[in-house]
């Protein structure tokens, strides 16, 4: 948090050379016919950005709540809910939540041979409702419900930008560490449910998203126009659909990338070291050719 | 570039070594006190970068390698462990990813100074041949270790690319077919071309590094070419390369660690594709398939052709062509900064293959198509046809004499020429004669 504030000033003065650029809201799209999908401001974005802890928290709720009904998210580890850079939950609370979990780990053979489940330790994955992929599709009438591990770095947003925006828009992006399309992504998904347009064709059990290639979707909407999910007197946020919609897509993308926060905090030391170095071979480089015409 | 040598060794140690292995000596002669032109820029530093980038790769690789699972099951679950579980995996990976992003920008300015300052021309032709094949080398050992993560992209890059042996059942009917099973080890791409393709991508390193070599060495036989495309004449011309390129390439090569260090630390993802964090799935083809961006120049070329075998033949013909241009570039000079006309072609060809970059990440379909050949056809264009044609025609616009000269500003002197002892006044503040 300290790191934030401290580069606070930095992203500010990032943000007013790609304002005076005249590119900021360059609207992006994903793909063919679906709606723009708009840069979210995300706490962990960008070259300074860090996760929120509380914001974690109210997304892993979220998450609990609703996705977990139907998505595993079998690369994060219970005890990955614990580790610095995370939700950083309370490690009692995190084995009592694993003991709980109602999806089960499949262990064995026992000495018996036989095969068996188990609840969950602090070291197993978060497991889905579902053994296999098989069995997810029978239950969902035949679409299948991703693992949520990686979402977030497996969704991006495309440009549908004129070829001689290209190299400044990539400019931009690099300058300012964009890499949050996923993200953003996922947020226009979970909040762009709408009512079908006159005359589009919505084929039997699918629901209809602006954003969605193709708008249409089998997952039917997870969060509520009124939000779904009623946070804690002190989890700093109250339940709304982007409140909810936000939250979780944060969590996730702590789940696809749990070592942000510790990258970006290297990143400036490194950014440092490496200033200070190259300053001082600057320097070096100079004097030693200062007689040497060339 | 021979020159005398002045290594003298200190201690009876140091003697009793140099008379049976003189690697000192050599490292001495080659890299503390070999002559390099004073004159050169700053597009000099990118060899020294790309030897930064070769065993960066090679570091990293190693590492990766120890964590790494080369089958179809595990090879995409063992990534994301590296990422998660495996101390600074997270670190390591994502350097060995976007450092093959950095190799390749590395090259390609590599690259494109041999062209402007006309590099390759005699007698730095071996030289220039041996690049070409690092740069093929590279290309295989970039495309196989792409398909190691075993994302989408992995495995429907492969497919597409490894399919396009199959065109050669146009000409010997069967021949295609019978390579591409060859290449897969079955008949599809699976496990057990994953398996093949670590193994390969491990080795090719290694051949990259023995290239290398064979490349510095030819380099330090004919010596460095220049901005001004003249050769060292006098010993005013040259500075040696300790400290004066050493120090200069030190500091070009630390801020592209800056650029490199960016990518790797603030956004890692950006230089790959979002669909390769998705399991290889043999049922689900991605609505866009497209390769890496250092790829998608030569992407554009194949699919600018209509014919398949085509398009295959000009894919590596578009690589193959650059092994011939010593011989194709007719100038009398060889920097483009004294060629006029050839001066616009350059450009236009630089303008050609970024043009070309561009329209390989878009679909093959319309106006994109239709630019692709345009461009496609200038490309080969500008080797068989501008090259020898400008070169024969265009009258070189006035020269220095000397590097010294063109240092010191002087135009059209051709006092140093006369080679040897005659140092032109004002270039006493070498360093040689401090």
């Amino acid at each position: 948090m300290i790191l934030k504030r401290a580069f606070a000033p930095i992203r500010a003065s990032l943000a007013a050379v790609a304002v005076m650029g005249g590119l900021t809201g360059t609207a992006l799209a994903a793909g063919g016919g679906e709606a723009h999908i708009h840069r979210h401001h995300w706490s962990f974005g960008g070259i300074t950005g860090q996760f929120d802890r509380n914001q974690l928290r109210r997304g892993f709720q979220v998450y609990q709540e609703v996705c977990a009904a139907c998505h595993g998210l079998e690369r994060v580890r219970f005890r990955n809910l614990v580790e610095p850079g995370g939700p950083e939950f309370d490690e009692e609370a995190v084995k009592a939540l694993a003991a709980e979990w109602p999806n089960q780990i499949a262990d064995g053979p026992n000495d018996e041979g036989e095969m068996f489940e188990r609840p969950a330790k602090l070291s197993d994955i978060i497991k889905g409702p579902y053994k296999n992929d098989k069995e997810a599709r029978a239950a969902q009438g035949g679409a299948l419900p991703p693992d949520l591990s990686l979402t977030t770095r497996a969704r991006g947003v495309h440009t549908d930008a004129p070829w001689y925006q290209h190299i400044p828009m990539m400019a931009r992006d690099i300058f300012t560490g964009y890499q949050e399309g996923g993200a953003d992504y996922l947020y226009a998904l979970l909040t762009g449910y709408a009512e079908k347009p006159e005359g589009f064709h919505l084929a039997e059990g699918m629901n209809y998203n602006k954003y969605f290639p193709g708008q249409q979707i089998a997952m039917a909407q997870p969060l509520d126009d009124e939000g779904s999910v009623e946070y804690q007197e002190n989890a700093g946020a109250k339940m709304s659909l982007k409140q909810n919609a936000e939250d979780v897509t944060a969590f996730l993308a702590w789940a696809a990338d749990p070592s942000l926060n510790a990258r970006k905090q290297l990143g400036w030391s490194v950014m440092i070291y490496l200033l200070i170095t190259t300053l001082l071979l600057y320097f070096a480089k100079k004097s030693i050719w200062r007689n040497v015409k060339h | 570039m021979s020159h005398e040598s002045t290594y003298e060794p200190k201690s009876a140690a140091a003697k009793w070594w140099d008379q049976r292995l003189p690697v000192p000596r050599m490292m001495h002669d080659q890299f503390v006190d070999f002559p390099t032109p004073r004159n050169l820029n700053y597009l000099w530093t990118f060899g020294g970068i790309l030897t930064f980038c070769l065993v960066a790769q090679i570091v990293t690789g190693i590492v990766l390698a120890m964590h790494y699972q080369p089958s179809a099951a595990e090879a995409f679950d063992s990534v994301d462990r590296i990422r998660r579980d495996v101390n600074y995996g997270w670190l390591i990976q994502a350097m060995h990813a976007s450092g093959a992003s950095m190799f390749f920008i590395a090259v390609y300015i590599h690259i494109f100074r041999g062209l402007y300052y006309g590099s390759y021309r005699a007698p730095r032709e071996i030289l220039w041949i041996l690049g070409v094949f690092i740069l093929l080398a590279m290309m295989a050992t970039a495309f196989m270790g792409y398909a190691l993560p075993w994302g989408q992209m992995s495995f429907w890059g492969v497919t597409v690319i490894t399919n396009l042996f199959s065109s050669l059942d146009q000409v010997i009917p069967g021949l295609g077919t019978a390579i591409v099973q060859w290449l897969w080890g079955g008949y599809s791409v699976s496990g057990t071309t994953l398996n093949r393709f670590f193994s390969l991508h491990y080795l090719l390193p290694f051949v990259i590094f023995g290239l290398v070599i064979l490349h510095i060495w030819a380099l330090h036989v004919a010596g460095q070419n220049n901005p001004t495309g003249i050769e060292i004449k006098t010993k005013s011309d040259s500075v040696p390369m300790f400290p004066y390129a050493v120090m200069k390439d030190a500091f070009a090569l630390f801020v592209f660690v800056i650029l490199f260090a960016w990518f790797v630390l603030f956004m890692p993802d950006y230089l790959g594709h979002a669909d390769n964090f998705n399991v290889a799935d043999p049922l689900v083809t991605p609505p866009h398939i497209v390769p890496e961006w250092y790829f998608l120049p030569f992407y554009a070329i194949l699919r600018a052709i209509p014919d398949k075998l085509g398009g295959v033949i000009a894919m590596f013909a578009s690589i193959a062509i650059l092994a011939f241009i010593p011989w194709l570039d007719r100038s009398p000079v060889r920097s483009t900064k004294y060629r006029p006309i050839y001066k616009w072609f350059f450009w236009l060809f630089l303008i050609s293959c970024l043009a070309l970059g561009y329209l390989g990440a878009k679909p093959a379909e319309g106006v994109y198509v239709f630019w692709a050949r345009i461009f496609t056809a200038y490309y080969f264009a500008h080797f068989l046809i501008v090259m020898p044609i400008v070169g024969s025609m265009e009258t070189p616009s006035k020269m220095p004499g000397s590097i010294t000269d063109a240092v010191l500003g002087k135009k059209g002197a051709a006092k140093s020429d006369s080679g040897g002892g005659g140092v032109p006044a004002g270039a006493t503040a070498s360093p040689e004669d401090r």
